[in-house]
């Protein structure tokens, strides 16, 4: 059976699991409408143009896991920030599991999306946010529609949560293959802070296709920090969806780590809705072995005075595949709107391909914007001028590279997270650096 | 301590050394002169083991041994440093991360443990001093957006940091203006010692004010066509090297 056909009918034992009458479940018939009749994206599409999903669609997935895998912590401690205190949701295999939790409802909401979802007392703030950012694209719909777990991460007003929250999906699979479609729902009171890192992490060699959707909804003056973590098997694939809407005086900043996965798609749109936000969008990408990532993004600014900075990296190597492809889209009423973005990529071999293609649409005409985007190889000048200091080649290609994702690194203000990315960096490189980037 | 035998080179298939043969003993310091595109810079790039340069014929000696086929980083282990007439601009390594990542990799090949890092920083601190580098300087991105005379400067400050036993400077004065120079070159004198030698390849005389040569060559077409004390580097400043070309013109006729 192919994949859209047996999600079809999936849905229908899915309707059985849910309670009907919820509100939310003429979304989901809204959304499984659409998906009908659109199906999975496909390269015809100019938003899909270098990314096809054929390969990852003929696995014959089960899309209920039938139960959750017993895993212990320390199975899964090497993923986790852990040296530092957090809260942490996690779920193994789409469902939730509470001894590896740690959630909250004290000052703040760290738990989970179905409790959001059926609980009485949660409703208003379900009717105003929930799905209310997530365009009508088939991805999404399809997630929309099998819309029932995740997190559900509230910041009340001028809360400042103490701690980073986790969201960590693992993936063990009884299964042969398995589909996983987590639903995030993240809300930022105004004047609320919060530090946010998202992993998904397959522990099993068996194919996992997880289709996420997450919103966030940043209040006036309110501050998100997000990092995403990717770094999975060659036999998982993620389509990453995350929407972000920002209120006036606010920030969100969203650092994308893209080492490891067979495809992974990050569709990440920025909607800007009032003045004087700032929109941070960074990411860096190191893939070899046939590996592929693609970054769609979008910043839209619609209020004057707002900031955009966009800035991906990207290393490719060994038959492995980067695009980026970033829209800027500035409206006739934004005015003295700042917005940059960058993409710089370099190839390590001919056998790596890379597509990289800006986009700017600017209708306002008091904007400062610009992009540059550059596709190369390591220096060899610069490479002849660290060997000549003594550093070997192999250290020097990887200094080169480490000076190259620098400029991303910078940002992250978690300390834990640049230390552990920086490692892993150089556990690619294979080799060790004597300093701390 | 460095020996070249009736070296030949060439890039690209070009010819640019046609028999080098050239003598350096410890405590020395010499100079190399010559116009433009007489192949000094090829000399400088050959020996610090440059692989843009094909070496087609003769031997480069270190201390006795062949380093003709040695990496450019296996040169550097044994101590040979070349300053950059172009040094480049790295963005993202700090001139401090660089050099301690640098010193680290020489010691480890050398089979010495990493510098305690308090030593590190003593060391550093004098020999910035030394140049009269300012602090914020250090965290600086190596080369990034730094003047042509904070290039040099930083380019002898990593040969303190280093203490080469071999020190090439490749066209160190060009881009600096007379106090940068000064500073430069004084750097250069309080580093030397009866055990390092010191060569210095410029165009122009102005350099040899300061940093005095034991001998001086001057480098035409590809070969060492006079060598001399340093008198001839006043002699070729004012004379120019037209007469050199032609005492050679009609010595080969």
């Amino acid at each position: 059976m192919e994949l859209k056909d047996k999600l079809m009918s999936s849905y229908l034992a899915f309707e059985e699991q849910v309670d009907l009458e919820n509100d939310i479940h003429e979304v989901r018939n809204k959304a499984i409408k659409f998906f009908e009749q659109t199906g999975f994206p496909t390269k015809k599409e100019e938003a899909w143009k270098y990314t096809s999903l054929n390969s990852i669609l003929k696995e014959d997935y089960s899309i209920f896991p039938k139960k959750e895998d017993a895993i212990d912590y320390k199975d899964i401690k090497k993923y986790l920030i852990h040296d530092i205190d957090t809260y942490t949701i996690v779920f193994v295999d789409g469902i939730y599991s509470s001894h590896l939790s740690r959630t909250t409802h004290d000052k703040l909401d760290a738990c989970l999306m179905s409790s959001a979802l059926d609980k009485e007392k949660y409703k208003p703030i379900i009717d105003k946010y929930f799905n209310k950012i997530v365009p009508e694209d088939s991805m999404s719909s399809l997630n929309t529609a099998f819309a029932k777990e995740g997190a559900y991460i509230r910041i009340p007003k001028n809360v400042v949560a103490e701690k980073p929250i986790q969201i960590m999906n693992f993936f063990t699979s009884n299964e042969a293959a398995l589909m996983v479609q987590p639903r995030n729902l993240i809300i930022a009171e105004e004047g609320a802070h919060v530090q946010i890192i998202e992993r998904h992490q397959s522990l099993t060699d068996h194919p996992v296709l997880t289709n996420s959707v997450t919103e966030v909804y940043v209040g006036k003056n309110a501050d998100v920090d997000y990092y995403k973590i990717q770094n999975d098997r060659i036999t998982s694939s993620l389509i990453d969806n995350t929407f972000i809407k920002q209120e006036r005086d606010s920030r969100c900043s969203m650092h994308t780590f893209s080492l490891g996965g067979k495809i992974t798609r990050n569709n990440l749109k920025f909607y800007q809705h009032g003045e004087n936000c700032d929109s941070v969008l960074k990411g860096v990408t190191i893939l070899e072995d046939k590996q592929h990532v693609d970054h769609n993004t979008l910043v839209h600014h619609t209020f004057p005075n707002c900031e955009s900075h966009q800035d991906y990296k990207g290393i490719f190597s060994e038959k492995s595949v980067g695009v980026f492809n970033g829209s800027v889209l500035v409206d006739r009423l934004a005015q003295k709107t700042n917005a940059f973005q960058s993409n710089n990529n370099i190839l390590i071999d001919d056998t790596a391909t890379c597509n990289s293609k800006p986009q700017l649409e600017i209708f306002a005409d008091d904007v400062k914007c610009s992009h540059g985007c550059t596709i190369g190889q390591l220096d060899n000048e610069a490479l002849y001028y660290l060997r000549s200091r003594g550093i070997p080649k192999k250290e020097a290609r990887a200094l080169l590279m480490f000076a190259f994702a620098n400029k991303v690194l910078s940002s992250v203000k978690i300390p834990e997270i640049k230390k552990r990315i920086t490692k892993q960096i150089a556990l690619k490189l294979g080799v060790e650096l004597g300093f701390n980037l | 301590m460095l020996k070249i035998k009736n070296l030949h080179a060439s890039v690209e298939g070009e010819k640019i050394l046609k028999g080098i043969n050239l003598e350096i003993n410890p405590g020395e310091v010499h100079a190399i002169m010559g116009p433009n595109g007489s192949g000094k810079s090829t000399l400088a790039s050959v020996i610090a083991g440059n692989e843009d340069f094909e070496v087609t014929k003769g031997d480069i000696l270190f201390e006795k041994a062949n380093i003709s086929e040695l990496s450019p980083e296996e040169r550097a282990h044994k101590g040979i440093f070349l300053s950059f007439q172009y040094p480049v601009e790295i963005p993202g390594v700090s001139v401090t991360n660089f050099i301690k990542t640098s010193i680290n990799q020489v010691r480890k090949a050398q089979g010495q443990k990493d510098m305690p890092a308090n030593e590190m920083l003593k060391k550093i601190r004098e020999k910035s001093a030394l140049l009269e580098m300012d602090r914020k300087f250090l965290s600086r991105s190596l080369n990034e957006g730094f003047s042509g005379g904070e290039k040099k400067r930083n380019e002898i400050f990593q040969m303190a940091m280093l203490e080469p036993k071999l020190a090439i400077l490749d066209e160190t004065d060009s881009g600096l203006d007379i106090d940068a120079l000064r500073i430069v070159a004084d750097g250069v004198n309080r580093l030397k010692t009866k055990d390092n030698a010191t060569l210095v390849i410029t165009h122009y005389q102005r350099l040899l004010d300061y940093v005095i040569p034991d001998v001086v060559h001057v480098l035409m077409d590809g070969k060492i066509v006079k060598t001399g004390g340093k008198e001839l580097a006043k002699e070729l400043e004012e004379k120019g090297y037209d007469w050199l070309k032609e005492e050679r013109a009609e010595m080969t006729s």
